[in-house]
């Protein structure tokens, strides 16, 4: 008893069920005070479903619930607010059109004559986020903010209300590297003050850098709770996946064919309408692997839809395969041989609400052996999705699951699934990796190796050097909406690269010459 | 299972519906007993009154459906009362313009009521394809268009010379058969045609697919090469086709003439409560235009019998509307039922 009483949290026992998977099968995890505790698993482990029962989102089959010593069924998220629980979830739920101060405050605002006092509400947020240190503009709408200032308006709403415990889910997925380095201090922070956070991330690199213990979770078990210090990378990433696990990407030589997409001075305009593309010209030969690196909002996104259709460039050539498809819908791009993999897997990748067979032919549904005139043949389209399953190790309990259901990773796969079965000599593959956990990651990246190795060509954007670095044959920079250095991946490093991305390396002729 | 479960909502919505009906009648002195038994008998009672139910729930089918397939889109056609006019006039007009084998005459009045339909609805989607202008302003702006321009035609133009405004009537080979003695007719079978069409269309076919995928994720529908623009002016084609049917059959099936509208009929707005009710399902849209054709056969038999006044049919059907939308409220008790469940389970 006395025992519990140190312990911020404490969970015992706790089970549950979801119809086909038992995501969460007696599990024992406990959070002293003032701690990081890293949640690890591999992609529909029971993660969040474990923090969504302490939250009050999902009620357990069984077990108990413990918060600083009381015993608490936490039937719903009130119940944990007000017992100091805060939850960042890892798709944010805020709301676009309302401002930072008005976001926090929501539920609890101060009032002045039965109205939102708004001068009140500014002030409390700023003292707020100068006694954390996390820095967000009050007065500014949560939809022209970046996604890391909306991840600390998240944390700050569940500091406004008074939360001591917090459950950061995934929070390092949507941020670039340097963005993750200033969350890492945050979280430093806020220990310091007293706060205690449970930390879930497939970043074994994260972990190691912050965390005190880890629980790590295999299939809805917990495998075992381990005090950081003494624990390895590889070690940790064995407890994950239950074999050795390949942290350093093996591949072999390359060996480049013919050229098969051009890029010629695209240009390209954002959402906004100002220019996001402002001349981009690189080549990809078959055979071959070209890293696009760059911080984020250089261009990236904008590239990527274009080259896949959904976007019009506003000037250049985009040559694949010896024709222009810079003005092809995206369904002729598609038919000529190209495959995406998009950057936001749920509003772009997936219909969320359809299931996984629907999902998995999408781009091929009004083709044979799908389909013959409009008739699609749901008969045949299961079987094939069956053995794509398989063949990918999407973790569902059947194919007509709704995609909705499928923890991150394995929505992941599903897109991958999908877009390497099909007829292809392009790859654009965006963050493929994102919040996705060693073991898949290190499927994916032998998964896009093996294209190459097939003859495809394969374009990879990501803001992750590391991923860059390790799979990429050549490595192009990014800047300003410009290819500023294009160069062999072993002529690169992570200073070299980072110098470029910052625009130190500003005119292309530079490119080589950046010590 | 699962499929069962989804009918929990509209019997719930339904019960309530009556249960409030047998209140107001109690407050207004009448016997709802007696009323209800007076609903029952009017359709039930007699081979006369089921017949004509099903007269009443067939255009409620089509425009049931019509609701129902640009819901699926993520589109709104409240543009089916409009739809339904012009296909209404168009059928009259084929019908009556010229005589043909009945083989020939009869597609070919239906399908200028599908064109003229689907055009009319079609066009309601073109604009909020190519424009952004929303559906629900355009469609009832046609409705009103629809209204003025089919009062004139009918009124003038394509009006038989004499005391009614209506046009002349169509000839044999352009009405549908009806059974002996009564107006129950083909149109009947052509709704549940359609329905089961549209299921097929919806869950068999490519453009189903899109058009669902682009209802319910747009930008996941366009990363698949799916254009979003084309779909919705398809579906709104389709669904004004639909209502526009609805039309067609009203003149082929049971007035064998169109006569001048003083109005919107409101057959599209209730199609709307319909599909609502039905939960935007060909199975349950057939379910629930029969339940609303069941009250509308009987309002006037509750009124003369029961005495109980014929807009309290229409208050019965709003309060089934009022629990349908309330639909997400019902769920979250359900959830909170459940979840409380769990609780007890786990304290012991
Ligand atoms: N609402 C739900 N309905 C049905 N199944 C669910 C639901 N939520 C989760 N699951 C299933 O429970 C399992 C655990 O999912 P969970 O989201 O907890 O995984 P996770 O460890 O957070 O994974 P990831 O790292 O990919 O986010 C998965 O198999 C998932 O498909
Ligand atoms: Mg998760």
């Amino acid at each position: 008893m006395q025992k519990k009483e140190m312990l911020a949290v404490e969970m015992i026992n706790i089970s549950k069920e979801f119809p086909g998977v038992l995501a969460n099968d007696s599990v024992n995890f406990s959070l002293a005070q003032g701690e990081i505790h890293a949640l690890l698993g591999e992609n529909g482990a029971g993660k969040t479903t474990l923090m969504k029962c302490l939250y009050g989102l999902y009620h357990p089959d069984a077990g108990e619930i413990y918060i600083k010593g009381k015993r608490f069924n936490v039937t719903s998220p009130n119940i944990a607010i007000e017992n100091g629980i805060g939850m960042v979830h890892q798709h944010f739920m805020l709301i676009p059109p309302f401002t930072v101060a008005e976001n926090i405050v929501l539920g609890r605002e101060p009032r002045k004559n039965g109205m939102l006092d708004q001068n009140k509400a500014i002030l409390e947020v700023e003292e707020l986020s100068h006694k954390y240190g996390l820095n967000v503009e009050p007065r500014a709408k949560v939809q022209d903010i970046t996604v890391s200032m909306q991840q600390r308006v998240e944390i700050l709403k569940t500091l406004y209300r008074g939360a001591d415990i917090l459950i950061l889910d995934e929070p390092t997925a949507v941020l670039t590297p340097q963005e993750v380095k200033e969350l890492i201090n945050i979280m430093k922070n806020l220990t310091s003050q007293g706060k205690s956070i449970i930390f879930i991330t497939h970043k074994l690199k994260e972990v190691k850098a912050i965390s005190d213990r880890v629980t790590v979770i295999r299939r809805g078990k917990v495998i075992d709770t381990v005090e950081t210090a003494g624990a390895t990378e590889a070690g940790l990433a064995k407890m994950m996946v239950g074999r050795e696990v390949v942290l350093q990407v093996e591949k072999g030589q390359a060996a480049p064919g013919e050229i098969i997409l051009e890029v010629e001075s695209l240009k390209a305009k954002d959402e906004r309408g100002l220019p996001a593309l402002t001349g981009t010209s690189f080549q990809v030969r078959r055979g071959e692997i070209l890293g696009i690196a760059g911080v984020d909002g250089n261009g990236q996104s904008e590239l990527a839809e274009t080259l896949i259709g959904l976007k019009r460039p506003t000037g250049g050539k985009i040559v694949f395969n010896g024709q222009d498809i810079a003005n092809f819908s995206t369904r002729e791009i598609i038919e000529a041989g190209v495959s995406f993999i998009p950057e936001d897997r749920q509003k772009r990748g997936l219909v969320l609400d359809f299931t996984l067979y629907e999902n998995l032919i999408m781009g091929q549904h009004y083709r044979p052996p799908y389909a013959s005139g409009i008739n699609i043949n749901y008969r045949r389209v299961k079987k094939e999705v069956q053995r794509l399953i398989k063949e990918f190790d999407v973790r569902t309990p059947g194919e007509d699951i709704l995609a909705r259901a499928l923890s991150g990773g394995n929505q992941q796969k599903v897109i991958l699934a999908r877009e390497f079965d099909r007829e292809h000599d392009l790859l654009v593959a965006v963050q493929p990796t994102s919040g996705v956990d060693v073991g898949a990651i290190e499927f994916i990246h032998n998964r896009i190796i093996e294209q190459r190795d097939n003859g495809k060509a394969v374009v990879l954007i990501s803001l992750e050097l590391d991923e860059i670095l390790s799979l990429s044959d050549r490595i192009a920079v990014i800047y300003e909406g410009e290819i500023v250095a294009i160069m062999d991946s072993e002529e690169a490093n992570e200073d070299k690269l980072g110098l470029l991305m910052a625009g130190a390396g500003n005119r292309k002729e530079m490119g080589g010459g950046v010590e | 299972m699962k499929s069962l479960s989804k009918l929990i909502v509209p019997v719930i919505a339904v019960i309530f519906g009556l249960l409030f009906g047998a209140v107001f009648m109690v407050i207004i002195g009448k016997d709802p007993i007696l009323a209800y038994q007076v609903l029952w008998n009017s359709s039930f009672g007699s081979m006369r009154g089921f017949f004509t139910t099903l007269v009443n729930t067939t255009p409620l089918i089509f425009t049931g459906l019509a609701v129902a397939f640009a819901f699926r889109t993520g589109l709104f056609n409240i543009g089916g009362d409009g739809q339904f006019l012009v296909a209404y006039t168009a059928t009259a007009w084929i019908g009556f313009i010229i005589q043909l084998p009945w083989f020939i005459h009869i597609p070919l009045a239906l399908l200028a009521g599908i064109l003229a339909g689907g055009v009319w609805g079609g066009f309601a989607g073109y604009l909020k394809a190519k424009l952004g202008v929303h559906e629900v302003i355009t469609s009832i702006m046609m409705n009103y268009i629809s209204l003025y321009l089919t009062s004139f035609l009918i009124g003038g133009p394509l009006m038989k010379p004499g005391p009614i405004p209506a046009t002349p009537r169509i000839f044999a080979s352009a009405r549908l058969w009806r059974i002996p003695g009564s107006r129950l007719n083909l149109g009947f079978l052509l709704a549940l045609l359609a329905a089961l069409l549209i299921y097929y269309l919806l869950w068999k076919t490519t453009i189903g697919y899109e058009v669902r995928a682009v209802g319910l994720n747009p930008k996941g529908a366009e990363n698949g090469g799916i254009n979003i623009a084309r779909n919705m002016v398809l579906a709104m084609f389709i669904s004004g086709a639909l209502a526009g049917l609805a039309g067609s059959v009203q003149v082929m099936g049971l007035q064998h003439r169109a006569y001048q509208p003083f109005g919107l009929i409101g057959l599209g707005f209730t199609g709307i409560a319909v599909a609502l009710l039905g939960k935007n399902h060909p199975a349950g849209i057939i379910l629930a235009a029969f339940l609303f054709g069941i009250l509308s056969r009987g309002a006037n038999e509750m009124q003369s019998m029961a005495g109980v006044p014929k807009d309290l049919i229409e208050i019965i059907q709003a309060i089934i509307i009022f629990f349908m939308a309330a639909e997400y409220v019902f769920t979250l008790i359900l959830r909170k039922k459940k979840k409380k469940k769990g609780v007890v389970a786990n304290v012991e």
